[in-house]
């Protein structure tokens, strides 16, 4: 064990503790914006949201403000949104459709491919001035798995194929929704802050243990909706078993079995008797084109997958696709996206929505009490100094599978974190 | 068009209704407040990047039918619900009240609104924006239809969670 650990982690005592320091300093958030954030894949936008040559999105993607674009061609960019002249943001709209970027200040105009196409008077400039090498700078790598785009700003970076590792089969079983294996992002952004530091929402993302006591105002009206929720066996905090699993290189998801519903595809008395038609032709196509086994899995089976950093996809009552990056060390910025087959009906859409606000977002039943419980983290944490470790051991007692309630996955985050910040466990 | 039917409808009624909703809204009277309702009521807050999209579509932040309605205040009144226990303390002002339309029995109204959010150890937050409510007559006075509320801010950001009747 090293002094300069942020985690002690003693696997024989099994015991695991979390210096709290992490989640209140400045210092240490600026150490991560280059060990974490300047070398790890980060999500930038989805592939269905530039659905025609030319469109874009604006958005600040680990505190950088981008553009996420595609060329008249039709490939896909994400290029600074700042001039290469004297630095202002070239992309004032949140979104849109243009050939070309033009910068207010001086009127250098860009292509939507990055590429500098004017600047004005530009024979007052000496014959070294090459335009070709002003086109947008652009993060170091930028590279995409299932539709799903990241950066990384560290050029030698390994592809984010190999980067994904295990959450790609994860993926892959949020994809398997759509008949075609595509998967959009419906319209309408989720954006909030909460005052607390960006590395509890990964906790709380997948951390079932807090679900009896947080959200039990959510398992009543799920109750109330006529969900049957069995009492946890024994060993269990929830009505249905699940797993924390380890994807490798800090990934992790939780894998349980289903008791919330899910829009694809099984049905609780929730969605009402006259959605049941369609919901048994959605689970009759998963199960031609999947088999049996793999509709179960599809259908059945729920998870709340992080890629490390700082992207959640939750494929529960909906599936979320959630970013957040820090704004201080005890702020941070969400921004929560709802994703759906594109083939998916009207009805299917509508009910895919109304079950995503039944617990999701800062309106829904759930999220705003994680919130709430985040906050009032941040807040305790104030007495770090006096009161400085996170017992974070759950689940290290006992041999064999590890569950969604215990802190497995908790820990592997942790692990992998204390590892880039350079720190030895 | 029945309005020749109907009883003329004055701003200053839709007014006194409006700051009777919001008295009830403040004082967290949540369940005096649910008579106001329609049995077919709805209430809705659009994205913000979205505030002209339908529900059905479009990711809300709330979208609810009368039921869900019922099932959000039983929600809010549960001294379990974390976010409002304890509860904020909110003041509405309420302007610019509008009759849009009066069609038959239905009433269209706008009306702007600030909504001051207060709560311990926890900076203000002034929720600024719009009220759209589609109000059916009902003897002297209406029941609600539909209430929507289209919030300006361009994200929520520091406004966090709408966790409470806005």
């Amino acid at each position: 064990m090293s002094v300069h650990s942020y985690i002690i982690d003693d696997r024989e005592r099994k015991t695991f503790l979390l210096d709290r320091e992490v989640l209140v300093s400045d210092e240490i958030l600026r150490k991560e914006m280059s060990q974490i954030f300047g070398r790890c894949w980060i999500y930038v936008g989805h592939s269905s949201e530039l659905k025609k040559p030319g469109d874009f999105r604006s958005r600040k993607v680990a505190g950088r403000p981008v553009i996420f674009v595609r060329d008249h061609k039709g490939e896909f960019h994400c290029l600074f949104n700042t001039c290469r002249h004297r630095g202002a943001m070239v992309c004032t709209q949140r979104d849109g459709n243009a050939r070309r970027f033009m910068c207010i200040y001086h009127g250098w105009i860009y292509n939507n491919d990055g590429t500098l196409a004017r600047v004005p008077g530009d024979d007052a400039y000496a014959e070294s001035f090459d335009k070709i090498a002003y086109g947008l700078k652009r993060p170091a790598r930028f590279e995409q798995y299932r539709g799903f785009w990241f950066m990384n700003l560290n050029e030698d970076a390994e592809p984010l194929d190999q980067y994904l590792a295990g959450a790609k089969d994860y993926i892959d079983l949020v994809v398997d929704q759509s008949p075609s294996g595509q998967m959009e992002i419906i319209a309408g952004v989720q954006e909030y802050d909460v005052a607390a530091n960006w590395k509890l929402m990964v906790e709380n993302s997948v951390d079932d243990y807090h679900l009896p006591s947080t959200h039990s105002t959510w398992l009543n009206f799920m109750a109330n909706s006529g969900v049957k929720l069995e009492p946890p066996k024994e060993g269990l905090v929830l009505p249905t078993k699940g797993y924390a699993i380890e994807l490798g290189n800090g990934h992790f998801t939780t894998d349980n079995v289903n008791f919330r519903g899910r829009p694809v595809a099984k049905w609780i008395p929730l969605y009402g008797d006259a959605a049941k038609p369609e919901m048994d032709e959605i689970r009759a196509e998963l199960v031609a084109r999947l088999g049996p086994e793999r509709a179960t899995r599809v259908a059945d089976t729920n998870r709340n997958l992080v890629i490390f950093p700082n992207l959640v996809i939750n494929d529960g009552s909906s599936v979320t696709v959630r970013t957040f990056y820090p704004e201080g060390a005890g702020k941070m910025h969400v921004t929560a996206w709802a994703l759906g087959p594109v083939e998916e009906s009207e009805s299917a859409r509508a009910r895919r929505l109304d079950a995503f606000l039944t617990f999701y977002g800062p309106g829904g039943f759930a999220t705003p009490d994680d919130v709430e419980a985040l906050e009032l983290v941040q807040q305790g944490l104030a007495n770090w100094h006096e009161d400085r470790w996170s017992e974070m051991s759950r689940g290290m007692g006992k041999e064999g599978e590890q569950l969604n309630s215990d802190e497995h996955h908790l820990r592997i985050f942790w692990r992998r974190w204390n590892e880039l910040m350079g720190a030895e466990a | 068009m029945t309005v020749a039917t109907r009883s003329i409808v004055t701003r200053a009624q839709v007014e006194d209704f409006l700051y009777h909703e919001a008295a009830l809204l403040d004082d967290w009277k949540l369940n005096e407040w649910e008579k106001l309702l329609a049995e077919d009521a709805a209430y809705y807050v659009p994205p913000n990047d979205q505030l002209e999209s339908d529900h059905r579509s479009t990711l809300f932040i709330v979208a609810d039918d009368r039921e869900r309605i019922r099932q959000r205040v039983i929600r809010i009144n549960d001294p379990n619900c974390h976010a409002e226990y304890p509860k904020s303390r909110t003041r509405r002002m309420i302007s610019n009240v509008r009759i849009i339309s009066v069609e038959g029995e239905l009433v269209t109204v706008s009306a702007n609104f600030v909504c001051y959010r207060f709560r311990r150890y926890e900076r203000i937050r002034e929720y600024v924006g719009g009220y759209r409510y589609i109000l059916r007559q009902a003897g002297d006075s209406f029941r609600i239809k539909e209430r929507r509320v289209l919030i300006d801010a361009h994200e929520l950001g520091t406004l966090g969670s709408v966790s409470f009747i806005l």
